[in-house]
């Protein structure tokens, strides 16, 4: 890289806009934290300052964790997230690998038919979906989010593991063969653990989607014992609009789960997206 | 493949979860939908009816103005989110891929964090902060000297639509900034170099070379734009309710089939128009991604480095 391109005035500029682009991006969510440890008053005196030692106050916490039933919220979204990861990640690489290693006829049919699912959105179907779990008794059930999450994060997962799963040497796998390794042994032990990194990618895609989504637990599962955080925490904000203090809080609980798996997960999203794994 | 060979068995082993669930879930329900708006409901029955529920949808008064205002709002909800969102997305991409940027990493997760977060979250903390009873947003001002600026953005009837759509862009900046930062990663040194030696650098190295590189992946980021704002729904329900406030001035398709499907107010839910409106924002999607793909991309020349 030469010095031409670079002058020390144009990265003062770059710095100057990438900071004044980061506060834009962080001081909502900035406000919001600081004010949820503060007591009402200075809510609203100063809603800019830090706490301290006299505005410092847990009041709104207390009402949460006292009104709302956060920890099961967080337990249903926690097991929907999990399992609906794990059978996407199961049947997409099982998919994948059938796709990626056999010639069979049919085979680009099938892969077309389940890439459909990547540019329509599943919305479209919620009304029949929404029967459909009437009829089968999974409303109001984590199975039905979970079903509904792994029919939605399938196609894009087949597209990218069979990308992967393509590159895998033949002779890898033939050299198992070989050695009597069965069709089922040779995806688990040989190719599941060479795809790994296209598995995390897969995961961190499909995690926030799914932790965030409003629509499926709105509609297939809003009964009390089944509400996911994101749901709970809509509910619960939207029933005590007026206590500031209780809103606050709410919010930043909601916040920092979601921040606590950016931080784990970020390098790998960020690999993800940037390794060209979408194009 | 030959004839003689048994049935491999394993293939369909490999194949048979995958499909059945995402056939289950995905299609059938897919064209369930797209099926059930052909019918109504008459006497608690289900009955045949054609076309009609697409005759009142785009004719009969009292449903075709809503769904005129939710289509006309979706694509000025489309048209921020084109105009705004991406070029910003462009510009930080540009910045962040400048050679030897300190922080780059910090910056780039930094600018992301707004997309990780919930519409429930966003929504409300947007709400929070331009409420004139709280008073961040009008002290903010004030401190510049702008205060006549301020008004309740969220409640008028005349900015509310816009106010969303841009919280919205706040929100997914961070999806076209990654997707353009990887495109202009890959291209190669040997070219930026050999603009150099023609006297190219800086801001023209830019617009004459890199832009016309990356062509292909803003065509990508158009239609994840188009399809994401033509399904959205939550940030609206977040911020305004089904209603979509005020005066139904934010409503767009998600939340007026939403509306239609569960009932609101007075109005009983109808699964049926339900289906219609579905069958409605299905075409519009179809329709984007058909001119994307056969209009859009096939045109764009792609350079293989």
């Amino acid at each position: 890289m030469t010095t031409a391109r670079h002058s020390p005035l144009n990265s003062l500029a770059a710095h100057a806009a990438l900071i004044a682009y980061v506060i834009v991006a962080l001081f909502p969510v900035f406000v919001i934290v600081i004010n949820s440890f503060k007591d009402r008053r200075s809510i609203f005196r100063e809603p800019l300052a830090l706490p301290d030692a006299d505005s410092f106050s847990l009041i709104g916490y207390q009402t949460v964790l006292k009104q709302g039933d956060f920890f099961l919220y967080f337990q249903n979204s926690m097991i929907v997230t999990v399992a609906s990861l794990f059978f996407i990640l199961l049947f997409g690489a099982m998919a994948a690998f059938a796709l990626a290693e056999y010639r069979f006829r049919g085979n680009l049919l099938m892969g077309l038919y389940l890439a459909l699912g990547i540019m329509i959105p599943i919305r479209i179907g919620t009304v029949a979906i929404l029967e459909m779990m009437v009829a089968t008794g999974l409303v109001n059930t984590l199975w039905a989010l979970i079903l509904v999450y792994t029919a939605q994060g399938l196609p894009l997962a087949v597209f990218i593991l069979s990308e992967f799963m393509r590159q895998v040497s033949d002779d890898l796998k033939n050299a198992g063969r070989i050695d009597g390794l069965s069709e089922y042994r040779i995806f688990a032990q040989l190719v599941v653990p060479l795809v790994r990194p296209a598995l995390a990618t897969v995961a961190v895609f499909n995690m926030i989607p799914i932790w965030n989504d409003l629509w499926f637990p709105l509609i297939l599962a809003p009964a009390e014992e089944t509400k996911t955080l994101t749901l709970g925490s809509q509910v619960f904000i939207g029933q005590f609009v007026t206590d500031w203090n209780a809103v606050l809080s709410a919010l930043s609980m909601a916040i920092l789960p979601v921040m606590g798996l950016y931080v784990i997960f970020s390098r790998q999203l960020i690999r993800g997206i940037t390794s060209g794994a979408v194009k | 493949m030959s004839e003689r060979r048994p049935v491999r068995w394993h293939i369909v082993v490999f194949l048979a979860p995958a499909v059945i669930v995402y056939t289950a879930v995905m299609i059938l329900p897919l064209f369930a939908t797209l099926r059930l708006a052909l019918f109504a409901e008459v006497e608690q029955t289900r009955v045949f009816v054609g076309l009609d529920n697409f005759r009142t949808l785009f004719g009969d008064p009292r449903w075709s103005a809503s769904f005129w205002n939710a289509l006309g709002n979706n694509f000025w909800f489309f048209a921020i989110h084109m105009a705004v969102q991406n070029p910003i997305g462009i510009a930080l991409a540009a910045i962040l891929s400048s050679p030897r940027l300190r922080f780059a990493h910090l910056y780039r997760s930094a600018i992301f964090v707004p997309t990780i977060l919930s519409f429930v979250i966003v929504g409300f903390a947007w709400k929070l902060i331009l409420s004139p009873i709280w008073g961040i947003a009008p002290n903010m001002l004030d401190a510049i000297g702008l205060q006549k600026l301020y008004a309740p953005w969220l409640g008028l009837e005349s900015t509310s639509l816009t106010t969303l759509a841009l919280i919205s862009v706040w929100q997914f900046v961070g999806i076209p900034m990654m997707l353009i930062y990887a495109a202009l990663l890959s291209i190669p040194d040997e070219i930026l170099e050999a603009g150099e030696c023609d006297g190219i650098t800086g801001l023209s190295a830019f617009w004459k070379i890199k832009l016309p590189l990356i062509l292909p992946s803003i065509g990508i980021i158009s239609i994840l734009t188009f399809v994401g704002n033509f399904n959205a729904f939550d940030l609206i329900y977040s911020a305004q309710g089904a209603l979509a406030g005020p005066n139904f001035a934010t409503d767009i398709l998600g939340t007026f089939m939403y509306r239609t499907f569960f009932g609101f107010q007075l109005q009983l839910g109808d699964p049926h128009m339900g289906s219609a409106i579905a069958t409605a924002m299905f075409g519009i999607i179809l329709i984007g991604v058909c001119i994307y793909l056969f209009g859009i991309q096939t045109r764009l020349r792609r350079y293989q480095f």
